[in-house]
């Protein structure tokens, strides 16, 4: 291994809520490690030689950004992605850490698959955390093994792809994660509501012949996962939230005192189901595109702190399974490479500060998973990404880095990137000199 | 019809994309092929040295018969593959198909696939014109115009008329298209059936949903029975066909509500005794067998104006 490289990011705009930070600095790095935040006036620190020198005139510093929602695809399904490949999209969107589902095949239901991954992700961009299955083999039956698991470096557990459609599976999984402190992510669908459902019920579902999803098959199971985890005392972390009841039932929860914390993705507050139009199976997910209202709703839940995360839930899929009928088509989009301009959106039209968005893309997930990042503390792993808030580009196919291409924002224009990504004090990302 | 007015369509795939001068160009059109199908020798020369490839990835009977024949007396070559025989039951993607009968130079494809935009999916991917002859749940065009030419004859108008249609609205490609149609030409669409197979939002297409058969067919000029299925996909809609029939049949009893020259549609096959009577499916006000004739003339119709024809 080479020795790491000291570096000193020069006169960015040092953004970091948890240490109540927002001013214009200078940062180094040094064996890995944040050595020093200084400003101008401030005495500058011993710097080592081969210091490498960034000037960061109008950039953000802010944590390493944290996905706790990305689909890798390996082992089992590497057409589509690989640790590699998927953190390597990670890091070119300023990510510096990504949770994987365990959806792959074998699934991560195991000690021995989550070790797999994590010897796999050693040389990846980006620090990899597996989250481990609540069921074996995702088969809504038993539970799997969450203490060797978490042992084996899980972070949390879901059958994420699928509900826990068993009441009482759900209530033993979240009673059964307080020995071993392990946050249990809910995927909350009533399968029985959405099934063989190809996009949101409504206009255009209506209008198009597709079969509907409708915001019900969301909102009873985000019900029922409430009333769980308030009835078991026990957290629950609520994936890819998507309706307007979905957000008043979690607003209601928190204000009670429930243990509960919830993610969106970008697309639920960038798209609506008109995206889907003419059978463009690159706006199909589940849960699918709503409707302007819900779009509506999940923004005010993200600037009201209802919405705790933002998250991707980037799910690779090659043109095998996206080229297609749109009703055969799979569902999931990519998003580790599109997140920092979209949500920058929200920052540029008022709905969220700065440290708004440092919360939702970095601190907060960060604490929900109990890993390190989410700050840029003196001493801690620098873990760093830098932000361009300005930058405006047309996302062209060929620029994606993930090995999947399928995003509806290809041909959009956007503002805002990563410029630079450090992943405990090496450089996994450099669009400085593009 | 203005001078100005030109036919612009490269592809029939429903008629949410059809305006009303293209249906009323195509009814124009349709009505003056009709005469062809009467004559002793049924053919024209219109469409000599053209091909024409049906692919049906649905089994029909009546729509694939009555493009072939439409195509044979425009004197095109035509050519019928069918998801028994095609290559996707060997595993190839519907692309494939479709850019592997493009290369073979086809003049216009006609297509049945039981995905929803499987005819928009090909449409942008070849050259070649596409109709569609029934997309999933999603249009049925030819036959919504068929209907809006049956009417126009029998009617003489289709503006300010009583459309009232009867049963599974929301797995029936014939509604969407016969609502859409419908109410592009001004006829008031009611819809009723079981209130699981009414789509909550299907008033945006323009239909008016009554919660009774009765509040639907009062004083129409047109009922349209739809053909009826107990359940799909695991998803339980009706309890009984006798149930179905006792409660939403179309029979001499609720046609005496309907104006008293209403006539009666169906798309076809006709599931006798559920969704209609035998007695009202022979009677007097039965326009079915003449929806079949005006099929043909229809097609006919559409394979000329998009080649081009004017």
């Amino acid at each position: 291994m080479t020795r790491l490289q000291a570096i000193l990011l020069e006169n960015g705009r040092i953004i970091d809520p948890v240490n109540r930070v927002d001013k214009k600095a200078s940062l180094l790095v040094e064996k890995g490690k944040i050595k020093a935040i200084f400003t101008r006036r401030q005495k500058t620190p011993p710097l080592p030689k081969n210091l490498l020198s960034i000037d960061l005139q109008g950039k953000w510093i802010v944590p390493g950004l944290i996905d706790m929602h990305v689909h890798l695809r390996e082992p089992g399904e590497e057409h589509k992605e690989t640790i590699e490949t998927g953190t390597r999209a990670a890091a070119a969107g300023g990510f510096t850490a990504v949770a994987c589902m365990p959806n792959t095949n074998p699934v991560n239901d195991c000690q021995s698959v989550t070790r797999l991954i994590l010897e796999k992700a050693e040389k990846a961009s980006a620090r990899v955390y597996p989250v481990g299955a609540i069921s074996k083999g995702l088969q809504g039956e038993s539970l799997a093994e969450f203490g060797e698991m978490k042992k084996a470096g899980a972070v949390a557990v879901t059958d994420d792809g699928k509900p826990v459609a068993d009441s009482q599976l759900m209530r033993r999984a979240l009673e059964y994660s307080s020995n071993h402190n392990i946050m249990v992510i809910s995927h909350s669908e009533d399968f029985s509501l959405s099934r063989n459902g190809a996009m949101n019920e409504g206009v255009v579902s209506t209008r198009m012949g597709l079969r509907g999803i409708p915001n019900l098959a969301e909102e009873v199971m985000v019900y029922r996962d409430l009333a769980l985890a308030e009835f078991t005392d026990c957290p629950i972390h609520l994936a890819h939230i998507s309706t307007q009841e979905s957000i008043r039932l979690i607003r209601f929860a928190k204000q009670k005192g429930s243990p509960v914390t919830a993610e969106t993705a970008p697309h639920y507050f960038s798209l609506t189901e008109e995206a889907v139009k003419d059978y463009d199976t690159n706006a199909k997910m589940n849960p699918p595109l709503r409707t302007q209202k819900d779009l509506e709703a999940v923004i005010k839940a993200i600037s009201d702190g209802t919405i705790d995360v933002i998250a991707t839930d980037h799910a690779p899929h090659s043109v095998l399974e996206k080229d297609i009928e749109f009703d055969q088509a799979a569902n999931g989009i990519i998003g580790l490479e599109t997140s920092v301009p979209l949500t920058l959106a929200l920052f540029r039209k008022g709905y969220i500060d700065e440290a708004r968005l440092v919360e939702l893309l970095s601190a907060n997930p960060a604490k929900i998973l109990g890993v390190k990042g989410g700050s840029l503390s003196i001493g801690s792993d620098a873990d760093i990404a830098v932000i361009d808030p300005e930058y405006r580009f047309v996302l062209h196919e060929k620029d994606i880095i993930s090995k999947s291409k399928n995003s509806p924002f290809i041909g959009a224009q956007l503002q805002g990137r990563a410029l630079l990504t450090i992943c405990a004090g090496r450089i996994t990302h450099n669009a400085l000199s593009a | 019809m203005s001078s100005e007015y030109l036919f612009a369509h490269k592809h029939i795939l429903g008629l949410d994309h059809l305006s009303v001068p293209d249906i009323e160009h195509i009814l124009n059109t349709a009505e003056s092929f009709k005469e062809i199908s009467g004559r002793s020798i049924k053919k024209v020369p219109v469409l000599r040295g053209k091909t024409v490839v049906t692919v049906f990835f649905e089994p029909s009977t009546r729509t694939r018969l009555s493009f072939d024949i439409a195509a044979k007396r425009m004197s095109a070559d035509t050519f019928s593959i069918s998801a028994s025989t095609s290559s996707t039951t060997k595993g190839e993607t519907l692309a494939d198909t479709a850019k592997n009968i493009e290369a073979m130079k086809p003049d216009i494809i006609i297509m049945r696939h039981p995905s929803s935009g499987a005819s928009n999916y090909l449409a942008n991917r070849i050259s070649t014109s596409v109709i569609n002859a029934g997309d999933g749940t999603h249009e049925h065009p030819s036959q919504g115009l068929l209907d809006l030419m049956t009417v126009k004859e029998h009617k003489g108008k289709i503006k300010g008329l009583k459309v009232a249609i009867i049963g599974d609205i929301s797995h029936s490609r014939v509604a969407h298209s016969d609502i859409i149609g419908f109410s592009k030409m001004g006829a008031n669409v009611f819809v009723s059936g079981p209130a699981t197979l009414i789509p909550k939002k299907i008033a945006h297409l323009g239909a008016t949903v009554c919660r009774t058969i009765e509040e639907a067919v009062k004083n129409a000029d047109v009922i349209v029975p739809l053909r009826i299925q107990k359940e799909r996909q695991n998803d339980p809609l009706i309890p009984s066909f006798r149930e179905y029939a006792s409660f939403f049949g179309i029979n001499r009893q609720i046609l005496q509500i309907a104006k008293p020259d209403a006539i009666v549609m169906h798309p076809g096959p006709i599931n006798r005794g559920v969704e209609l009577e035998p007695d009202v499916a022979d009677s007097f006000q039965s326009v079915i067998l003449g929806q079949v004739t005006n099929g043909v003339a229809i097609r006919m119709a559409l394979m000329y104006l998009v080649i081009g024809g004017a």
